[in-house]
C-alpha cells in the first residue's frame, strides 16, 4: 500500500436502487494534496464525496483514514469538514456563530473561538463581517465564510462539494485562485468535486476523471489534457477531434484514408484505434503542404483564437488557430507526430466505463 | 403594468366583501359591547368578566385550550418530522391521509366521536363486550381536549411540515459535519428553524380551540361551559347581544395577543400554507 496515503478508498461499491453509482472503486489520497474529482453528473463523484464526508455508507468496501477504518463512523466523529454546494451556512445566526459553531461543540475557551473567528474571516478576506446575517452576503461571500467556518475546526481535509457551482464566471474564476491560496496557507488535503473540467485543470494537482461510477484516468492537469487514456476522457477535457484511425504499423497511423506519423508504437499492425487530436494542435497550410485538404466551413472569433470548422475527407475537423481562413478557403491539414494521441478502442461498453490503474 | 383604475376595479369585490363581512360586523360588534339595551354607552358588558361564572369559563376555555394545543404540538412535530423524511410520493400520500378526514364536515366528525365515546356508545359496549371495565369520559374535559386535539391536529402538522421541508439537508449536515451530534443539531439547527412553523401550528390551534363552543357542547354535553359556550348563549338563548359582544371583545383580546406572537416570530409568514 501507498506510505504516503492519507485516505485509502478500498473496493468502494454503492447503488441506489438498481442504479450501481460506484463499483469496486479504488482511489490512494496524498497528505496535502489538491485533488480533484471530475465527471459528468451521476459519474458517482459526488457519491465518493459523501462517503468521505461520512454522510453515505458504501454497501461494500471501506474508507481507510490515517490506516484506521472509518467506513461506518458517524460525520461529527471524523477528521474532516465539508463546504457544501449551495453553502448551507446557519441563517438563525450570525456569520461569528456560524464559524464558531464546531469550536463550541469541541468545547473551546471563548477566547481561543474570538480568535479563531477572527483569523478565519480575515483568511478569507471577510474581516469585521462578525455581525452580519448570512442572507445580507453575496454568493461569493456566503461560500468564503461556508470554508471558514469549516477550516477553523482545522480539519486534516477539507471536503468542496461544486463549492464555486453557484457563482457567476468572474466571481468564479477569482474564487479559484482564492481557493489555491488557501490551499497553500493551510497547508491541508483539499479534495473538490467539479463538472467544470477547467476548474479541475486550474487548481488541481491531481485530477480523477470519473464517468459512470468508474476511474477513466488519474493523473495531473497536464497528463489528463495532453495524454488521454480513452475517448472518454480527451472529450471530457477540452475541445479535442476523435478519429477513427488504423494503427498501420508502429508510428504510423492511418486517418480518413491518409497516413500520419505520428509517436506511439506497440499496439500491433492494421489494428482499430481512437485517435485525438486538439483543435490547437490541428495545424492549416498551404493545399499543397497539407496530409489531406479540406474547405473551411464555419469561422469564429473567440478572442484569444479563430475557431474553425474543416471539412475534409468527410470529418469535421475542430481548428483552433490565431490565423484567419476564410469560409470557403481550401487548406491543408497538417499534424505533428507527437501530437496525435493513439489510444485503444474499447473492446464493449463495459470496458469503456472500466477501471484504468495510474 | 395594471392602471390603478384597473387595479382598483380588480379589488373591488374584495373590498366590498371586506366592508360587509368583516369591517360592518366588527362594528357592530363593538358598538353593542359598548351600549346597553337603551342604547346607553358603558362598560358594563365587557366589566362582565369579571363576573365569576364568566371568569370561570374563560379560564377553563384557555387551561383547554392551551393543553390541546400542548398536546398537538407533541403529537405533530415527531409527525411532520417522519413525513418530512419520506420520499416525495409517499410523504404526500401520508399528508393527504391528514388532511383527508378535513374534508369531512367538521360537526359530523365531532358527532361521531360523541356517539363513539358514549357511556352506551361504541367504545364501552366493545369494551364490556370484552370484559374490561367502561371509561367514562364523555362530557368531561378529557373529551372536550380530546375533540380539540382530534379536530386541530392538521393545522398543527402542516406549518410544522411545510417549515421542516424548507430546511435544506445540506444544513443539517453541514451541523452534523462539524461535530455536532444528532441531538445538538436538533437543538441547535433543527428546531430553531421551524420555529416560524411551529409558532403558526400553535395560533392556528391555539385560536379556534379558545373560541370553539361546538367541541363543548357536544363532547361535554354543555355541562362544561367555555367561554365559547357564554358568548353562544347570550346570542341565541338570552337574546343580550350586547353582553355577548361585550365577552366577546375580552375575547378578542387573547387572539390579538397571541397574533402579534406570530408576527413577532414568524416574520415572513414562512410556517402558513
Amino acid at each position: 500500500m501507498n506510505q504516503d496515503a492519507l485516505i485509502y478508498l478500498k473496493n468502494i461499491s454503492k447503488s441506489y436502487g438498481s442504479q450501481m453509482v460506484l463499483d469496486d472503486f479504488n482511489l490512494y489520497i496524498r497528505e496535502n494534496e489538491f485533488l480533484t474529482l471530475l465527471g459528468p453528473s451521476g459519474c458517482g463523484k459526488t457519491t465518493t464525496l459523501r462517503i468521505l464526508g461520512g454522510f453515505e455508507t458504501p454497501d461494500k468496501g471501506t474508507v481507510l483514514f490515517n490506516n484506521e477504518d472509518i467506513t461506518n463512523l458517524s460525520p461529527n466523529k471524523r477528521q474532516l469538514n465539508t463546504v457544501f454546494q449551495k453553502y448551507a451556512l446557519f441563517t438563525h445566526m450570525n456569520i461569528a456563530e456560524n464559524i464558531a459553531f464546531g469550536l463550541k461543540i469541541k468545547g473551546k475557551s471563548k477566547s481561543y473561538i474570538d480568535d479563531k473567528i477572527k483569523y478565519a474571516l480575515k483568511l478569507v478576506n471577510l474581516d469585521g463581517y462578525e455581525k452580519r446575517m448570512p442572507d445580507s452576503l453575496s454568493g461569493g461571500q456566503q461560500q468564503r465564510i461556508a470554508i471558514a467556518r469549516a477550516i477553523v475546526n482545522e480539519p486534516k481535509v477539507l471536503l468542496l462539494d461544486e463549492p464555486l457551482g453557484a457563482l457567476d464566471l468572474k466571481l468564479r474564476q477569482d474564487m479559484q485562485y482564492e481557493l489555491i491560496r488557501l490551499k497553500n496557507e493551510l497547508g491541508i488535503t483539499f479534495i473538490y468535486v467539479t463538472h467544470d473540467q477547467e476548474e479541475a485543470l486550474t487548481m488541481s494537482d491531481t485530477i480523477v476523471v470519473m464517468n459512470q461510477g468508474y476511474i477513466q484516468q488519474i493523473g495531473t492537469p497536464e497528463k489528463i489534457y495532453n495524454e488521454p487514456e480513452n475517448a472518454f476522457v480527451a472529450d471530457f477535457i477540452g475541445d479535442s477531434n476523435i478519429l477513427d484511425g488504423i494503427m498501420v504499423k508502429d508510428e504510423l497511423v492511418q486517418i480518413l484514408g491518409a497516413n500520419f506519423s505520428c509517436v506511439d508504437s506497440g499496439f500491433g499492425l492494421n489494428k482499430p484505434v481512437d485517435v485525438v487530436i486538439r483543435p490547437e494542435d490541428v495545424e492549416l497550410v498551404d493545399e499543397k503542404d497539407g496530409t489531406i485538404t479540406g474547405t473551411v466551413t464555419h469561422l469564429i472569433f473567440k478572442g484569444v483564437h479563430y475557431e474553425m470548422e474543416v471539412t475534409a475527407n468527410g470529418f469535421e475537423w475542430l481548428v483552433h488557430s490565431t490565423n484567419c481562413f476564410p469560409v470557403g478557403t481550401k487548406v491543408g491539414i497538417h499534424v505533428k507526430p507527437f501530437n496525435i494521441q493513439i489510444m485503444n478502442k474499447p473492446e464493449s461498453e463495459d470496458e469503456e466505463a472500466s477501471h484504468v490503474e495510474e | 403594468m395594471l392602471k390603478n383604475k384597473q387595479k382598483l376595479m380588480l379589488g373591488l369585490p374584495y373590498y366590498f366583501w371586506a366592508i360587509a363581512f368583516i369591517i360592518i360586523p366588527l362594528c357592530l360588534v363593538i358598538y353593542y359591547g359598548l351600549t346597553d339595551k337603551t342604547g346607553a354607552f358603558t362598560f358594563n358588558n365587557i366589566a362582565s368578566i369579571a363576573d365569576p361564572q364568566h371568569t370561570k369559563a374563560l379560564w377553563i376555555a384557555v387551561k383547554l385550550s392551551i393543553i390541546s394545543t400542548i398536546i398537538c404540538l407533541f403529537l405533530a412535530y415527531p409527525l411532520a418530522m417522519i413525513l418530512v423524511n419520506f420520499k416525495k410520493g409517499k410523504s404526500s400520500i401520508l399528508v393527504m391521509l391528514f388532511i383527508l378526514p378535513m374534508w369531512m364536515n367538521f360537526l359530523l366528525r365531532t358527532m361521531a366521536w360523541q356517539t363513539l365515546l358514549e357511556n352506551t356508545g361504541v367504545i364501552n359496549t366493545l369494551l364490556q363486550t370484552i370484559g374490561l371495565p367502561k371509561i367514562n369520559i364523555i362530557n368531561t374535559p378529557g373529551a372536550i381536549i380530546f375533540g380539540m386535539v382530534y379536530n386541530f391536529l392538521p393545522f398543527m402538522v402542516l406549518p410544522i411540515y411545510n417549515s421542516l421541508a424548507k430546511i435544506d439537508i445540506n444544513v443539517v449536515n453541514a451541523a452534523r459535519d462539524l461535530g455536532a451530534n444528532g441531538i445538538i443539531t436538533f437543538g441547535r439547527i433543527t428546531l430553531p428553524l421551524s420555529l416560524p412553523g411551529v409558532i403558526s401550528g400553535i395560533t392556528m390551534v391555539f385560536v379556534p380551540a379558545l373560541t370553539t363552543f361546538v367541541i363543548s357542547a357536544i363532547l361535554g354535553g354543555n355541562k362544561i361551559l367555555l367561554i365559547g359556550n357564554v358568548i353562544e348563549q347570550e346570542f341565541s338563548q338570552t337574546s343580550n347581544w350586547h353582553l355577548g359582544s361585550g365577552l366577546s371583545m375580552v375575547l378578542m383580546v387573547f387572539i390579538i395577543i397571541s397574533m402579534i406572537f406570530t408576527a413577532i416570530f414568524d416574520k415572513d409568514g414562512e410556517g402558513l400554507i
